[in-house]
């Protein structure tokens, strides 16, 4: 239980030359924090599925995701961190605000399954959770910790391949078409497709509104609340003698 | 500092590590929190004279220094007040992640060569990162509070800080790109010397895009004109309707602590950081190398400065603040998407076609070359070819 206390379980430190001696235990900060954001990480994982209320599941994604982040600022793979932080992270938030949006009918929404979806859920957590544990043990690399930087495997030449340049090319001096190609044009093939997937889905999503202006009309005049919010995103959406919304000055 | 402790004074590293870390979190905590203190009185004077009367007077003395100090026992002893409809937990947390999100965002952030919480090798990325989650907090605060004003003012900071993030980042790139580092001392290192070496002043594409910054700064921090979150002529106060006492204050801490960090990687991006507009450091013949108690006071001299230009930029807005009028939520949203984010792509484009055509400057020995030095592992122009047999070499010799 106690890996991040290492050495002799009582040891004297002199504090700041000042004669003042404490009894501690030297701590190994890096195996502390690492628990930590492991746990956390964990711990607020299951807390999103365990949620009922979206806002709430949100937060915990959140605590989770940043969690995760900190493990990889802990492993010194601070862009991955960082775009962690950024991507992962700041789009939960504007998940949270349209999912907010576009499913809150009522104040504090829960979603509660039923008890064949946690059921149905829980196998298929744990089937997947079985198979990314085979894999990840069948990794011979991976079982003891490595010791150093010395010889351990860098992310270096991948992100290099990723811009185009092979660093691990094992012979330079060929001519262009014999040696190994970059990721970059498949990493652009894929962004592209993943944007074309995303306009294809805010197609599908929109909402259908027919163009007669009498139906406009009975939009406006039994418009729910909560959908007052989205003309507020919207901005001109909405006539502006109309709208409570379009803002004043101070 | 740790090294320090390990070899002077004798600490094992762990605890070496733990005074540090503490003492660098304390120090950071007292930036925001001290800050807070001190610009409050500011804006409180700057407001009134700019609206013709004098501010506090009385509080504390002549000027009414103790003014925020009186605040904030008044908000200490305020009675902690929760809508009976709201979500307890997260209307409890929200203050917390709004403040630490602020607190977060300055541990990358150097206030001079060697001041600095964590030297992140992508310091710009992680301070946007950061301060990009801070409004996490004031759309829980909004949600949870039950009440529509609060959810009206966190969906417009929603709305709006999302969109103005496009412009921020590409405004970001551009130092970026000049210095060909994201870490934020490099980046300030590199505008060493007078303000004619700062990046405001490489050339008119930048100029033009600090100016876009700027504008971007103001509204990604939620102030006025662009503090719709918080309209108090139509939403009460909008997110922080609910919020009394202490909670109340976290989130103007946040605020303010905000304010202070953009205006700082304003000075660090565009305007030397540490250094500049006049090079007193190096005038009074103090220069890295020469001792420890030079190479301190350089820097402690350098801390002074970055923390002056910081301060301007907060009095700058508070300026601005009191002098525009509130946009309305189409003109937010205008400025952003029609305005800053071509101007600030047209600007990147630009400052990118300069390098390219005047690679030394408009005036040859005036500012320093820019993008000299890429990565320092790898090999680029005047440190040997860049094929990818010689990057190999490198990388071989770096990851053997």
């Amino acid at each position: 239980m106690m890996a991040f206390v290492s050495g002799p379980t009582a040891v004297i430190e002199p504090l700041l030359g000042l004669g003042l001696a404490l009894p501690v235990a030297g701590v190994n900060w890096h195996t502390f924090f690492f628990l930590l954001f492991a746990a956390v990480a964990c711990g607020f994982a299951v807390a999103v599925v365990a949620a009922d209320n979206v806002v709430r599941m949100a937060l915990y994604l959140v605590l989770s995701l940043g969690a995760t982040a900190g493990l990889f600022f802990l492993a010194g793979a601070e862009f991955v961190g960082a775009m962690q932080l950024m991507i992962y992270v700041g789009g939960t938030l504007v998940l949270l605000v349209f999912g907010v949006m576009l499913t809150a009918q009522a104040p504090f929404v829960s979603i509660k399954g039923s008890a064949g979806d946690r059921v149905l859920a829980g196998v298929v957590g744990a089937v997947l959770l079985a198979v990314l544990l085979q894999a990840a043990l069948s990794v011979p690399a991976w079982r003891r910790p490595a010791s150093g930087h010395v010889g351990q495997p860098a992310a270096t030449p991948i992100g290099m391949a990723l811009v185009g340049v092979r660093v691990d090319e094992p012979d330079p001096a060929a001519p262009a078409k014999n040696r190994r190609s970059g990721y970059l044009l498949p990493f652009e093939i894929v962004s592209v497709h993943l944007l074309v997937v995303l306009v294809g889905a805010a197609y599908l999503a929109r909402a259908k509104r027919r163009k007669t202006p009498r139906a406009i009309e009975v939009a406006a005049s039994v418009e729910p609340a909560a959908s007052v919010a989205e003309h507020a995103a919207i901005g001109r959406d909405r006539p502006r003698g109309a709208s409570v919304l379009a803002g004043g000055r101070s | 500092m740790a090294d320090f402790l390990i070899n002077t004074a004798g600490l094992s590293a762990w605890l070496a590590w733990t005074v540090t870390a503490v003492l660098a979190a304390v120090l950071i905590l007292n930036v925001i929190a001290g800050g807070a203190l001190v610009f409050i009185w500011a804006e409180r004077k700057i407001a009134g004279r700019i609206q013709d009367r004098l501010g506090p007077t009385r509080t504390g003395g002549k000027f009414g220094w103790l003014q925020s100090l009186a605040d904030g026992i008044k908000l200490l002893a305020k009675e902690d007040l929760m809508p009976e409809g709201a979500d307890g937990m997260l209307f409890r947390l929200a203050p917390y992640v709004s403040f630490c999100a602020s607190f977060c965002a300055f541990i990358a952030l150097p206030f001079a060569f060697d001041f600095v919480g964590q030297r992140l090798n992508v310091g710009v990325f992680f301070v946007v990162a950061v301060l990009g989650l801070e409004v996490f907090g004031v759309i829980l605060a909004g949600y949870a509070s039950a009440s529509k004003w609060s959810l009206f003012g966190a969906m417009r900071e929603a709305a709006q800080v999302v969109s103005y993030e496009v412009p921020l980042g590409m405004c970001v790139v551009v130092p970026v790109m000049l210095a060909g580092s994201m870490d934020l001392v490099t980046i300030a290192e590199k505008q060493a010397g007078w303000f004619t070496s700062w990046y405001l002043f490489h050339d008119p594409f930048t100029f033009v895009i600090f100016w876009v910054y700027v504008t971007c700064a103001v509204a990604s921090v939620n102030r006025a004109p662009f503090d719709l979150a918080e309209a108090e002529s139509e939403l009460v106060a909008g997110f922080h309707t609910e919020y009394s006492g202490l909670r109340w204050s976290f989130f103007f801490m946040a605020e303010y602590g905000s304010m202070f960090l953009v205006s700082a990687l304003a000075a660090v991006l565009f305007m030397g950081g540490w250094n500049g507009p006049i090079p007193v450091a190096g005038l009074l013949g103090l220069s890295e190398g020469n001792g420890d108690t030079a190479n301190y006071f350089t820097r402690l001299l350098g801390m002074a400065n970055l923390l002056g230009k910081a301060t301007v930029g907060v009095l700058v807005m508070m300026w601005i603040r009191w002098t525009l009028p509130r946009l309305r939520i189409d003109q937010v949203m205008t400025t952003c998407l029609k305005y800053c984010t071509p101007l600030a792509a047209a600007m990147f484009l630009g400052a990118m076609l300069w390098q390219v055509a005047l690679p030394g400057g408009l005036v040859p020995g005036l500012g320093r070359p820019a993008g000299e030095v890429r990565e320092g592992w790898l090999p680029g122009p005047g440190g040997g070819p860049r094929t990818p047999a010689a990057v190999a070499a490198k990388v071989a010799q770096v990851h053997p």
